[in-house]
């Protein structure tokens, strides 16, 4: 189970998100976990290896390394990306139980069942409204959560998101206050600002997801009010073709980004 | 998610693009990430651990180091090859929009049939209307990119050529001291090889940029010469039984070239003008 095997897992969700979903799933994959795998992942593989002080007695510089660096950025920010890439799966199991409902539908030969047969089951797109609406934005609210909370301990733990390049450390054994030098400072220091960036920007489109989705609500609630003070069934069909020929234009982008290369 | 997969996202991009975009995405593959990928990731392997100073002081070599490589060349590669071939996802996302468009209007003309449905998802979009905005945005802004990298290293590393010895005087060094970096002439021939390929590929964006700007002012004094062969008076008459026309004209506006041409090849109607956008 890797990297690659995350992004198999949420592909599939891509097909039930709204446009930003996919913009923020895109921004995730290739600014975030690849950026990690390529780059960030090196830079920081020496980090205790060429952690450095000032001493010749054992076990200060263990002790040390370990009182500055509780936890490494790398591991903080996969932490961070799986904890925030698997709301996704609440849609995805949500999804899977609609198909479920459907499949069992039909095989019950319900009239009210609209499918022709189990692929075109298997293949169609639900809408995100109703309960489906309910999980998505609950998926999109724990991933705000998420990201702000590691955002948060990041902050905690590292004292603003620059790396000194030179510590000080008393911890028992080191006999007096002993210089530790950081391996690489800058070069961490810009990726960690980078990672923070790239954090913000996936907060920015989580947020505009969640107005565009209440947005989408309540038009629609206001739109099932106004129909339901007119009248008979033929004028509101034709009214419907005319609405979603309406929508054709206004509604948002449907496929995948990430699948598109298929 | 590595460089195979950035390879599998952009490759389905490459369909939409002209011939000097597609030369370009090769250049950008072969002569770039692959040589980062093969020879230059092992050449900077060794770039802390090899660099020595001649003193004995501990957290010396450290900083030193850090002052005089801020950022590897390595990661800079890899920001840059990342951050140049993002933009072509813009144009990937408005493909899969317009698809998305001409998917629904099938639908609502009572055209939803398999083939009709095959036939949106294979053929090619123009480059023509807000997708040709689209795309010398894309191309704008990779430019863009390439010259900022190149910028950024000159300003980092001054010369581009690594020098074998640099004299460091940083805390917690006593004096000024001797440090030596390793392979300094192979790293100096693969950034003046990655030089040569960032300027290739600055060449091949600008000509895609001329390319697109002369066929879009090519087309537009054909339309202006020949203005009998408008779109409106053949969707006039083939739809307007169907559609309000209002509809008709919000469409027209949004679809362009791609779906006049596919109704064309739906109906067998055949029309002269440039269809080829990767001529």
């Amino acid at each position: 189970m890797d990297w690659g095997s995350l992004h198999s897992f949420l592909g599939g969700v891509n097909k039930h998100s709204t446009s930003i979903g996919k913009i923020w799933l895109t921004v995730l994959f290739i600014f975030r976990i690849m950026i990690l795998v390529v780059a960030a992942e090196i830079v920081w593989g020496d980090e205790q290896y060429d952690f450095v002080c000032n001493t010749l007695q054992p076990g200060c510089k263990n002790v040390c390394y370990d009182h500055f660096f509780p936890i490494s950025h790398i591991r903080l920010w996969a932490l961070q990306l799986i904890f925030v890439s698997t709301p996704a799966l609440l849609v995805a199991m949500h999804v899977a139980y609609r198909r479920h409902e459907k499949k069992r539908q039909f095989s019950k030969g319900d009239q009210k069942c609209e499918f022709k047969d189990m692929e075109e089951i298997r293949k169609q797109r639900f809408r995100i409204e109703g309960s489906l609406w309910w999980t998505y934005t609950s998926s999109i609210f724990f991933r705000l959560i998420f990201e702000a909370v590691f955002m948060y301990a990041f902050y905690f733990m590292y004292d603003g998101f620059r790396m000194p390049r030179l510590m000080k450390c008393n911890a028992w054994p080191c006999p007096n206050t002993v210089d530790c030098f950081v391996s690489r400072p800058t070069e961490k220091t810009v990726f960690t600002i980078f990672m923070i960036a790239v954090s913000s920007i996936c907060i920015l489109l989580n947020v505009a997801e969640l107005c565009y989705l209440l947005t989408k609500f309540f038009l629609r609630r206001s739109k099932k009010a106004g129909n339901s003070k007119q009248q008979p069934n033929h004028e509101n069909k034709e009214e419907t073709k005319q609405n979603e020929m309406n929508e054709l234009i206004s509604d948002s982008c449907q496929n995948t980004v990430i699948g598109f290369s298929s | 998610m590595n460089w195979a997969g950035l390879y599998t996202v952009l490759s389905g991009v490459n369909r939409h693009s002209t011939a000097i975009g597609r030369i370009w995405l090769s250049v950008i593959f072969i002569f770039r990430i692959m040589v980062l990928v093969v020879a230059a990731e092992s050449v900077w392997g060794d770039e802390k651990s090899a660099f020595t100073c001649n003193t004995q002081q501990p957290g010396c070599n450290s900083v030193c180091y850090d002052h005089f490589f801020p950022i590897s060349h390595i990661r800079l590669w890899a920001l840059q090859l990342i951050l140049v071939t993002t933009p072509a996802l813009l144009v990937a996302m408005h493909v899969a929009y317009q698809q998305h468009q001409e998917k629904k209007l099938l639908v609502l003309t009572g055209h939803a049939d398999p083939k009709h449905m095959e036939e949106v998802k294979k053929h090619k979009m123009r480059i023509a209307g807000s997708l040709w905005w689209t795309y010398v945005c894309s191309v704008v802004f990779r430019l863009l990119f390439e010259a900022v990298f190149m910028y950024i290293f000159y300003m980092l590393y001054p010369g581009y050529q690594m020098m074998r010895l640099v004299k460091c005087e940083a805390y917690p060094c006593p004096n000024t001291v001797d440090c030596f970096i390793s392979r300094p002439t192979e790293k100096t021939i693969f950034t003046v090889f990655m030089l040569v390929t960032s300027s290739v590929c600055i060449i091949l964006n600008m000509a895609e940029l001329v390319y697109l700007v002369v066929r879009a002012c090519a087309r537009r004094g054909q339309h202006h010469s020949n203005p009998s062969s408008g779109k409106s008076s053949f969707y006039g008459h083939k739809h307007s039984s169907e559609y309000n026309q209002n509809e008709i004209n919000q469409l027209l506006t949004e679809q362009d070239g791609s779906l006049k041409d596919m109704l064309r090849r739906n109906s067998g109607l055949q029309e002269k003008g440039d269809r080829c956008s990767a001529c």
